[in-house]
């Protein structure tokens, strides 16, 4: 088990319990602004860094592009992942950025550790990158004991940051900046479609329709 | 509609202020004004149009575009008064018109009976401070009705034997079933339950000049571009603009009930959003504010008349608050749902409303649900022990993004004195006001009666044919956004703050009606009860005004 788990109980409770969100609410400063503009520098065709120098998004887009890999359909690095990160760096996350600036030379430093030679995370091979972040993952495990990973915690964390920011950065609706022509959600299978018509499904498309119970099942 | 839209000075006595234009407070302004009166609605959020309504998770969950940002307005939390309180966000609320109800799933229950009379019917509870209402379901019942048609809920009278007795059908068919309520029903009905289509405040048809539900996906959480979500803001405030007399005043933040020497109310201070602080007078003030700041507000409001608070004589202000009891059970299914289409539930089940025999007093609802968007789910819909990165991650959020549903168990919380909203020593709001500080430990009961009840949601989820299933920990709440029963209503002026006639004992024209009121929780889903009490209150304040005894 490594500890990056988000604090799902609490969330789900949250989300159930008819807010949605409150986790985030709590969490995670504002992010909008930043999105609509990471929409745009997303699309654009040289993309403008606003928080981030080349290097380092060239390694953040490295790290994310392993979070959430590209495979037979999009990943982060389709979706756009590293521009909606710089942008948010650069406004509603800018008190992140420290974090972002000390991670990445970390990434850095143990990256040449465990591979001496490879100077630069970007420039490991795919699975070396993967080893190094298993590595990595498992050292704030281990810091962090068998503490919980609690909201409090994954805010001075630049993994566990990073990882939030490539999730929503990757399935956030594209009008919030990331999500690049829809391929986060064409990639888990989300139709990008406004307005939908039943049936959804497989388990509703032959439904007979709402029926009394037979009486002998009656209880009360 | 904007026809005749008014707006009054605050120096100009209106006949009523109202502090809040959610769920309780639309439906006051909307009555009231239509009854003749001249009503100002004073709301501290903005006042935000259907076309101002995003999908953007970001915007929603991050920036607080329709909700309390506890950057602005942060709370202190602990979980006795031993205790001291740290900061944490422990509330969340709608801030904008509309409150609340713009931004909520739109579950809408009705009490049942028994709810009104537990106390009489179980005997006192170790630990809780239980009471009976001072009104019956019969008082509430046609309330109940005029919710369902003026506000707009579709569903199907007659369908849940548990169902206490109705005066009217709904005025619309149930919303389509999703697939998460077409497994659940069949799975339900195999073990002997009896799942229903789940009465919900959004339109199955279009009514009132307002759009059907367009199954957009994003519901909890979110504002309803389409006006099909009968939020305040959709329904009863354009009714309440249209008469002419009634003002919605957003960006104002209330802060103090001011009173005369005789100890009436003669309005309400509040800061415009320059940060300039007025006067709204007013024959009546009814605060509408939530079970949180309708507390505090009067917690703000302490004076000489009334050092403990205003119409605290009781010393109940703030408190036996009541969230409900709750937790969820998540399956993975073999086949698609798509669930994330569509509004959050379509079936409910009232087989463990009134549990018995136990070992814990109480009861709730289940339903099947999706109230995931995109972001949300993969950060905390995956099973327990998935890879949070890397192609098992990927994998695995790709298969179950669309198979996924969700069984959520809604139950009692009982009433604590301890438990309390109050205002904290020393953390401070941005306008320099005392921050809110919640005291919140759940009674045992409830913890038990909800693992109870999860074990009931696991067994759907198996005879639904999940093979993938799991359920979150039951454990005391830290957040909440069921905010009962902290400004109790009652016939003993020692006991309760308000009367039956939502009227304070000590204020003879102060009136408070929100959540609240609520005496015990029911079993989830308060809102619909919210709005029966605020129609019901509507009508009681009218009589009192027309036979002259409140101004007098």
């Amino acid at each position: 088990m490594n500890s990056f788990q988000p604090p799902r109980r609490e969330f789900l409770q949250i989300l159930s319990g008819s807010a949605g969100a409150a986790w985030l609410t709590a969490n995670w400063p504002a992010l909008v602004s930043a999105a609509e503009h990471a929409h745009q520098t997303a699309k654009s065709a040289n993309p403008k860094l606003e928080a981030l120098t080349a290097e380092q998004a060239r390694e953040v887009d490295a790290i994310t592009s392993r979070l959430i890999p590209t495979d037979d359909v999009p990943g982060a690095h389709e979706a756009g992942v590293v521009y909606f990160i710089d942008r948010a760096l650069k406004t509603f996350e800018s008190d992140s950025l420290p974090t972002y600036q000390q991670g990445l030379a970390m990434v850095q430093q143990r990256t040449t550790e465990i591979f001496p030679g490879v100077p630069r995370f970007s420039a490991a091979t795919p699975e070396q990158q993967d080893k190094i972040l298993v590595e990595l993952f498992a050292e704030v495990e281990k810091q962090e004991g068998n503490r919980r990973f609690s909201p409090d915690a994954n805010q001075s964390d630049f993994l566990g940051k990073l990882r939030i920011h490539t999730i929503f950065g990757f399935l956030v609706d594209p009008e919030g900046g990331g999500n690049r022509d829809f391929a986060g959600w064409k990639a888990i299978g989300r139709d990008p479609a406004h307005m939908f018509s039943p049936p959804f499904g497989f388990y509703d498309k032959d439904y007979p329709g709402w029926q009394a119970a037979p009486a002998e099942t009656e209880k009360k | 509609m904007t026809q005749g839209k008014v707006s009054y000075k605050p120096s100009e006595e209106v006949d009523f202020v109202i502090v809040g234009s959610g769920a309780s407070g639309g439906v006051l302004a909307k009555e009231l004004s239509t009854n003749g009166f001249r009503v100002v609605v004073l709301e501290q959020g903005p006042y935000l149009q259907e076309k101002d309504f995003t999908h953007d998770e970001v915007k929603i969950f991050a920036e607080h575009f329709l909700t309390v940002d506890p950057k602005q307005q942060p709370a202190t939390f602990r979980k006795t008064p031993q205790d001291t309180a740290r900061k944490k966000p422990c509330v969340m609320y709608g801030r904008c018109v509309g409150g609340s109800s713009v931004h909520f799933t739109a579950n809408y229950w009705r009490l049942h009976e028994v709810d009104f009379i537990e106390h009489s019917k179980v005997g006192d509870i170790a630990g809780a401070n239980f009471a009976d209402w001072p009104i019956t379901y019969a008082d509430l019942e046609p309330y109940y009705t005029k919710v369902e048609w003026e506000v707009g809920v579709s569903g199907l009278a007659g369908a849940s034997p548990f169902d206490p007795p109705r005066s009217k059908p709904y005025p619309m068919p149930p919303l389509p079933v999703k697939g998460s309520g077409v497994v659940f029903e069949r799975a339900a009905r195999k073990l002997g339950y009896h799942p229903y289509p789940a009465p919900m405040a959004i339109l199955s048809q279009p009514r009132a000049g307002r759009s059907a539900c367009m199954n957009c996906g994003f519901c909890l959480g979110f504002g309803c571009e389409f006006g099909a979500k009968s939020s305040s803001l959709a329904s009863v405030i354009p009714m309440a603009e249209k008469t002419g007399r009634c003002e919605i005043r957003p960006n104002s933040y209330v802060h103090r009930i001011e009173l005369d020497k005789n100890g009436r109310a003669v309005g309400a201070v509040y800061f415009d959003a320059q940060r300039n602080s007025h006067l709204q007078r007013a024959k009546a003030v009814i605060l509408a504010a939530n079970g949180a700041e309708t507390p505090r507000l009067l917690l703000l409001s302490a004076s000489g008349q009334f050092p403990n608070g205003l119409a605290n004589s009781s010393g109940h202000v703030g408190k036996n608050l009541m969230p409900n009891s709750n937790v969820v059970a998540c399956g993975v299914l073999d086949e698609p749902i798509n669930d994330y289409k569509g509004f959050a539930v379509s079936r409910v089940m009232h087989d463990f409303y009134e549990l018995e025999n136990q070992g814990f007093h109480g009861g709730g609802g289940l339903d099947a649900r999706y109230d995931f968007t995109p972001a949300a789910y993969a950060l905390n819909g995956l099973p327990p022990g998935t890879s949070k990165w890397g192609p098992e991650f990927k994998k695995v959020l790709r298969q179950n993004f669309t198979r996924t549903f969700e069984v959520f168990c809604h139950g009692t919380s009982l009433p604590v004195e301890d438990n309390s909203f109050s205002l904290d020593p020393e953390l401070k709001d941005a306008w320099g006001l005392p921050a809110l500080r919640m005291t919140f430990r759940d009674h045992p009961n409830d913890l038990r009666m909800m693992n109870w009840m999860k074990d009931r949601a696991l067994e759907i989820l198996d005879a639904a044919g999940a093979k993938t299933k799991w359920a979150n920990p039951v454990s005391e709440q830290e957040f909440m956004v069921h905010l009962l029963g902290t400004c109790r209503m009652g016939n003993d002026p020692k006991s309760s703050v308000v009367n039956a006639d939502h009227r304070t004992h000590d204020v003879k024209n102060l009136f408070l009606c929100d959540g609240s009121s609520m005496v015990t929780s029911g079993r989830g889903q308060p809102t619909m009860t919210i709005q029966a009490l605020a129609y019901r209150a509507a009508d009681r304040i009218t009589a009192l005004a027309k036979r002259g005894e409140i101004s007098a």
